[in-house]
């Protein structure tokens, strides 16, 4: 049971699309799912307007499957909130998606924008391509940022990965950028590509694993151990890694794990051990 | 020429002891009258429903330097709420610190047409005002804060009692003010130097004179100069276990002054002023202790500052208080000193139902609520938007009126606090009557405004109708009734126009902004006297101080003849 969106025309304004959910399609006719309001700019408009739409709903959440074929770059806020079901984008797709999801999946064949994931409660996202800052990270001026649930990049993300996360996993197969799990109250990042630096910043718990290159450690962690592999989500990650505990600066007991083999510029900590 | 005739309502007219009779107001050029005839007059069919006077809030943080800083500090705050234009209204957001235009409306969609901001530091005078011409549909006032000047504890500590009034009748034309406010007496001022005041009777750093004389001085010049609200005062250690017995002192050290029953302080969101125990693990309700004093005495009146679970923003000007909150919490914090008036601070709070502290404080301010037996001394606020924002009005108003709804919170709140409140023994509901004491007559009287909280003939034509049948309805079985009635007023009315209509708004109508001009028998403040204070104390010019009147967009002063 799948509803396929496809965008009438290149977007040139944001299109403001929350009531792109399966919460907002289940048990709508495609006629009713058209007339859904979506902004575009300032305008009000009907999903109807901007997306031929096609397909059949499910008759549950769980059986409504939304798939989205184009260039979505200017389509913020897609699958907000939702609680179940599913999400397909095939293509590239904007800012905010799946921001406070508490349930169900969401695949992107391309790349998506920044705040993916923000303040996600639960479900799955998962990215082909590259995304933007603030993965699973807190609104602006919020301490309540990702608490649960799983994202996976297959490429890179940008700064701010996982701000003020308080549970669940980021998984990034590619790079990351600067602050990495900054303010991270607990919940598990791992990159698998190389980091910017200041890893960590102001974490008080929770554990970040870089399997590539760190370019530096904030001297407000120490150097606990070196550890031969770890644990993310029951899977063994082979290392050594160095371990840092921090951020003293906040009295917290965040881990901090950097592969060795990558990062011989860190060996000066052994002395400290 | 606008006529209106609100036919067949239940009235409720505290002020002029009207208790849900039907009768029919009429109302002609924005005020009330005895009767309007022709054609031309607009009929509103109120039968069935509850008729009450424009509510009226003594305590209501909407603008100033404070509330705009605690907007900057809080993006998420109005990320989770946000309204958009409509064909009568213009855009903004809440949630706990809304902007002034939505402050507004949701004001008038609950049927509030009156309200007053407690804490404008008079050197941001202008800005405050900048924002109140911002508000729309309501009228408004605001108490600058005079408690820590140091003018006013110079004149004080010397006994010169005629020149602090001069000045206090200076400030309150300067800076466009309606009543002294006094904060943390004297410890706003320690605070500049790291210290504060923990006891009514502590001296003031570098100042020859305790909180009691600054509240008992400024007291006396309230009288003197005849202003139509009492000293509106937030007690010292206000926020900290143990601190009912420096309300109670408070309270006590103007029992002399007071005469004719009339009532000469206001302490103000007393929940916060009225924590038993030595420290947070021992903290219980003192509300019996302080309801026991009111109800024995005529020379005080109180407002809640009832708490509501939920994300707000604590704002203040007790600065050191804000500094404790901000070690008990971690959250950001805002702190600033405003040089020789004042402090402020801000700090996010979110008071939770399983928190011992948080509910214990929940039950408090419902406990002062329901133990004063006169509700014309215990005024309905939430210290809006430090315990709760204001659009909680209507929650309260069901937990007042109904012990279900109580109940129904009770059930959910941390084990320990329900077991220690006072609540499950007291079985009082309100009546509408009270509750329209509450919320506007009680407040307009409180606050000495002749022409509000009231439907007699003359006075303002701000009403409120409400979709509530008391005949009909069992009120204290139905707080959800209740709550949705208050929620979304079937009209408001404001200066005769009908604003809201269905819980809409139908029309922006501008409001006045109220303060007082006092005049007094001697020159004010000798001049030259004042500018040297100016040199010498303040980074502003004594000429860029003063708000000329025209900077207020509707201004409508309230003329007083002083007796100095």
């Amino acid at each position: 049971m799948t509803v396929f969106l496809r965008p009438k025309y290149a977007f040139k304004v944001p299109v403001n699309a929350q009531n792109i959910t399966p919460d907002a399609f289940v048990s709508k006719t495609i006629e009713e799912i058209k007339m859904l309001e979506v902004f575009e700019g300032n305008k009000r408009r009907t999903l109807g307007e901007l997306f031929e739409i096609t397909g059949e709903d499910g008759k549950s959440l769980e059986e409504t499957r939304i798939q989205i074929t184009g260039d979505l770059l200017k389509v913020k806020r897609i699958g907000e909130a939702m609680t179940s079901g599913e999400i397909a984008i095939e293509g590239d797709v904007g800012m905010h998606l799946g921001e406070k999801m508490k349930s169900g999946t969401i695949t992107v064949a391309g790349n998506a924008g920044s705040w993916l994931g923000a303040m996600m409660r639960g479900g799955t996202i998962t990215v082909k391509g590259n995304v933007g800052d603030y993965v699973g990270a807190a609104y602006r001026g919020s301490t309540k940022g990702m608490k649960g649930g799983t994202i996976t990049i297959h490429g890179n993300a940008g700064s701010e990965v996982g701000c003020f996360m308080r549970k669940g996993i980021i998984k990034i197969y590619g790079n990351a950028g600067q602050f990495v799990g900054m303010h991270m109250h607990d919940g598990t990042i791992f990159v698998q590509g190389d980091t910017e630096g200041r890893a960590g910043a102001s974490m008080t718990e929770g554990k970040i694993v870089i399997l590539g290159n760190a370019a530096s450690v904030l001297p407000t962690f120490t150097i606990d151990d070196v550890k031969k592999k770890v644990k993310i989500n029951g899977e063994e990650v082979q290392g050594p890694f160095y371990l840092f505990t921090g951020d003293i600066a906040e009295k917290g007991n965040g881990k901090l794990y950097v592969a060795k083999a990558k990062n011989p510029h860190l060996g000066f900590y052994e002395k400290y051990l | 020429m606008t006529e209106l005739l609100i036919k067949n309502g239940f009235v409720y007219d505290p002020l002029n002891k009207i208790n849900g009779e039907k009768t029919d107001i009429a109302v002609r050029d924005g005020r009330i009258v005895e009767k309007v005839e022709g054609g031309r007059v607009k009929k509103i069919n109120a039968s069935g429903m509850i008729v009450m006077p424009g509510g009226v809030d003594i305590h209501t943080h909407v603008a100033g330097a404070k509330v705009n800083l605690g907007r900057m500090l809080r993006p998420e705050d109005h990320y989770k709420d946000v309204e958009p234009k409509t064909a009568k209204t213009r855009s903004g957001v809440g949630y706990s610190i809304p902007s002034t235009f939505t402050t507004g409306y949701r004001y008038a969609k609950m049927g509030w047409t009156t309200v007053m901001d407690p804490a404008m530091p008079p050197l941001k005078a202008r800005h405050t005002h900048e924002e109140l011409n911002d508000i729309p549909i309501l009228d408004k006032a605001t108490y600058p804060l005079l408690g820590d000047s140091w003018i006013v504890m110079e004149t004080l500590s010397d006994g010169r009692i005629d020149e602090c009034a001069a000045y206090i009748a200076w400030e309150l034309n300067a800076t466009k003010g309606y009543a002294i406010k006094i904060v943390n007496p004297g410890g706003l001022e320690a605070w500049g130097f790291g210290r504060n005041v923990r006891n009514i009777d502590d001296a003031v750093p570098n100042f020859n004179i305790t909180p009691r004389e600054i509240v008992r001085g400024l007291c006396k010049v309230n009288q003197l100069l005849h202003l139509p609200h009492t000293i509106h005062v937030h007690t010292n250690n206000l926020g900290k276990p143990g601190n009912y017995e420096n309300t109670l002192k408070t309270m006590q050290c103007v029992e002399d002054l007071a005469h004719d029953s009339r009532p000469q302080i206001h302490i103000t969101h007393c929940q916060f002023s009225a924590f038993a125990g030595s420290d947070w693990r021992t903290f219980e309700s003192a509300a019996d202790k302080i309801s026991n004093y009111v109800n024995a005495h005529n020379h005080v009146t109180l407002d809640m500052g009832q708490v509501v679970f939920s994300d707000t923003t604590t704002m203040t000007a007790d600065g050191p208080f804000q500094f404790i909150l901000y070690q008990l919490t971690g959250n950001k914090w805002v702190n600033g000193d405003v040089e020789t008036e004042t402090s402020s601070g801000i700090v996010p709070f979110h008071y939770k139902r399983s928190s011992y502290v948080h509910a214990t404080q929940w039950s408090i301010g419902l406990e002062l609520a329901l133990l004063i037996k006169d509700p014309w001394k215990i005024l309905l606020t939430t210290d809006h938007p430090n315990a709760g924002p204001f659009i909680a009005y209507p929650k309260i108003i069901s937990w007042l009126m109904s012990q279900k709804a109580r109940e129904r919170v009770m059930k959910k709140i941390n084990k320990k606090a329900r077991r220690k409140s006072l609540l499950p023994t007291i079985d009082r509901e309100y009546t509408p009557y009270e509750i329209a004491i509450a919320t506007r007559a009680g407040q307009a009287k409180a606050l000495g405004l002749k022409n509000k909280g009231h439907l007699g003939i003359g006075a303002d034509a701000d009403i409120a109708i409400y979709g509530l049948n008391p005949e009909k309805t069992d009120l204290g079985k139905n707080p959800r009734m209740i709550r949705r009635a208050f929620k979304h007023a079937a009209y408001t009315i404001k200066d005769g126009q009908i604003v809201v209509k269905d819980g809409e708004i139908v029309k922006s109508v501008n409001g006045r902004t109220f303060w007082v001009n006092v005049e007094t028998k001697k020159v004010s403040v000798e001049n030259r006297i004042l500018r040297e204070k100016f040199e010498k104390y303040y980074t502003v010019q004594y000429d860029n101080y003063l708000v000329p009147e025209h900077n207020l967009a509707f201004s409508a002063p309230i003329q007083v003849q002083a007796e100095v």
